[in-house]
């Protein structure tokens, strides 16, 4: 397979808010060739997917249309899996062809995915996480009068729910483990926010909102037909067609480990104009903390400002980054997982997915190496980007650094290379 | 009138807003099990986003397609491995 080759002074990976931000501010004095990658097939993250066609929200809106206003180049459906140089990345393009993408200033606005627990019948059809429910109804899957649980922890909890009404499903109730008392603080601490607060509010209205509560167990054969919930003493079955459950979020590191930037406390590390430990690689929006659309936008917006040399302007940003900072850590406070929930998976509870190993194989095990070397555990083709959240919570272990590629790629993708490196 | 596309899924033909992912597609008729994990448990999508390879499927023969990153197009045939 021949190799294609795109060059740019400025590369984006990930066109959500961050990437799309970033790309806009770098490409806004028409100096420079902007190149935006993504794995998905259009552009807009997973907050606004499908909204550059169809926008539903007035961000949405007025971002794509900024975004038509400048030259940038957008590479979908290709996906990142390796650095063959400092300044030299490879992706593979869908139609399974490798793009060598060569750059002078690099953004990781890699996003973030959801946290996921396993429990008795998490790996059932129709068990998903909130976030892909919602993804596979953008993505043209009909919901009208199905019956669905929402369940885990987080703000798309409720964002999901409403989302859903609105495409006509029967959200039965939405169960969040964060304690009353926290959730009421949060509310609270929103009321300088009156923005988020009547956001927040709109979307509680007319649900079935339970604190303190979590799913225990889904039940069904084949497929899901019921799942039981606990709220203090109170335990309850309820039936229904899909249960969509994630508990809030974990930033997407591994490009970022793969190119040695630092990364601690689960968050890329980056210094004032969002760039990394490794010069002129920047990284904004939710790979440097689960902060939400408005934070992601304007880190995205430092850091393009930033590349441009425009750092007059980027220092009139901090403020606002500062207040939605503020926020995040409120949200993350919030949110945190109660230790109960790690009581949640049996011993023949499937943990890592990939390889089907279940709990009771993991637990004598000392760290994620151990588990991983004894068991295959996250060596499928996830390679630990669900289990690993899972087991840094359960046994507290350390998932270790990441090796290339960091996504399953065809053999003639690896092979291309090594027959060049050969030749030269 | 919406654009649509038709293809098939395990034979059958489904009609779906063009832009549809095939994931959507697979679930709209009825199915569930996408495929068959190691030990033998039916699977489908998870994180809908590209990332958990649950929902992988054989679309026009090529094994291993993730279901959800996939846009569907006319004249595709999907087979699940459930």
């Amino acid at each position: 397979m021949d190799r294609s080759r795109h060059e740019c002074d400025a590369l984006i990976v990930g066109a959500g808010p961050a990437g799309l931000a970033a790309a806009f501010r770098a490409a806004q004095d028409g100096r420079r060739r902007v190149t935006v990658v993504d794995d998905s097939p259009d552009a807009g993250g997973q907050i606004w997917r499908g909204e550059r066609r169809e926008p539903r929200s007035p961000e949405a809106r007025a971002w794509f249309q900024r975004l038509r206003s400048v030259k940038i180049e957008l590479i979908n459906g290709a996906r990142v899996f390796q650095q063959v140089e400092p300044r030299k990345l490879l992706a593979e393009t869908y139609d399974g062809g490798v793009c060598e993408l060569v750059f002078e200033n690099l953004v990781l606005a890699t996003g973030a995915r959801e946290r996921f627990l396993p429990f008795p019948g998490w790996t059932m059809p129709n068990v998903m996480g909130a976030g892909g429910l919602q993804a596979l109804v953008k993505g043209g899957l009909p919901v009208e009068r199905r019956r669905i649980v929402i369940a885990g922890s987080g703000p798309l909890l409720l964002a999901v729910a409403g989302y859903l009404r609105d495409h006509g499903a029967d959200v039965l109730c939405v169960a969040e483990q964060a304690s009353q008392g926290k959730v009421m603080r949060f509310g609270l601490g929103l009321i300088n926010n009156a923005g988020k607060l009547s956001q927040a509010y709109s979307f509680l209205k007319g649900f079935k909102y339970l604190t303190d509560c979590w799913v225990t167990e889904a039940q069904g054969d084949e497929s899901l037909k019921s799942v039981l919930l606990r709220r203090g003493g109170k335990r309850w079955s309820v039936s229904c067609d899909y249960l969509a459950c994630g508990f809030h979020l974990v930033p997407n590191l591994e490009l970022a480990e793969l190119l040695g930037c630092d990364v601690a406390g689960g968050v890329v590390r980056v210094d004032e104009f969002q760039q990394t430990s490794v010069p002129q690689v920047y990284s904004a929006g939710e790979s440097t903390g689960i902060g939400g659309l408005e934070l992601s936008l304007v880190e995205g917006e430092i850091a393009g400002l930033a590349i441009a040399g425009r750092h007059d302007e980027a220092r009139r940003l901090f403020p606002a980054r500062a207040k939605q900072r503020r926020f995040a850590d409120l949200l993350n406070r919030t949110f945190a997982l109660r230790d109960e929930l790690k009581t949640l998976a049996e011993a023949q509870t499937i943990v890592c997915r990939c390889e089907d190993i279940t709990f009771d194989r993991l637990r004598g095990h000392d760290s994620w190496r151990a588990a991983k070397l004894q068991t295959r555990c996250g060596m499928g083709p996830c390679q630990g980007r669900i289990c690993g959240s899972a087991v840094e919570f359960l046994f507290d272990w350390k998932t270790e650094s990441v090796r290339p590629p960091i996504l399953p790629v065809r053999v003639q993708s690896l092979a291309t290379k090594r027959h060049k490196n050969h030749e030269e | 009138m919406p654009e649509t596309v038709r293809l098939s899924v395990n034979g059958e033909t489904v009609t779906m807003p063009a832009g549809s992912t095939v994931a959507a597609a697979i679930l709209k008729t009825g199915e569930s099990a996408f495929r068959v994990s190691v030990s033998g448990e039916a699977r489908g999508p998870l994180c809908g986003m590209g990332i958990c390879f649950e929902c992988r499927v054989t679309i026009d023969g090529e094994p291993h397609c993730r279901s959800c990153q996939t846009i569907c197009r006319n004249g595709m045939d999907v087979r699940t491995d459930g």
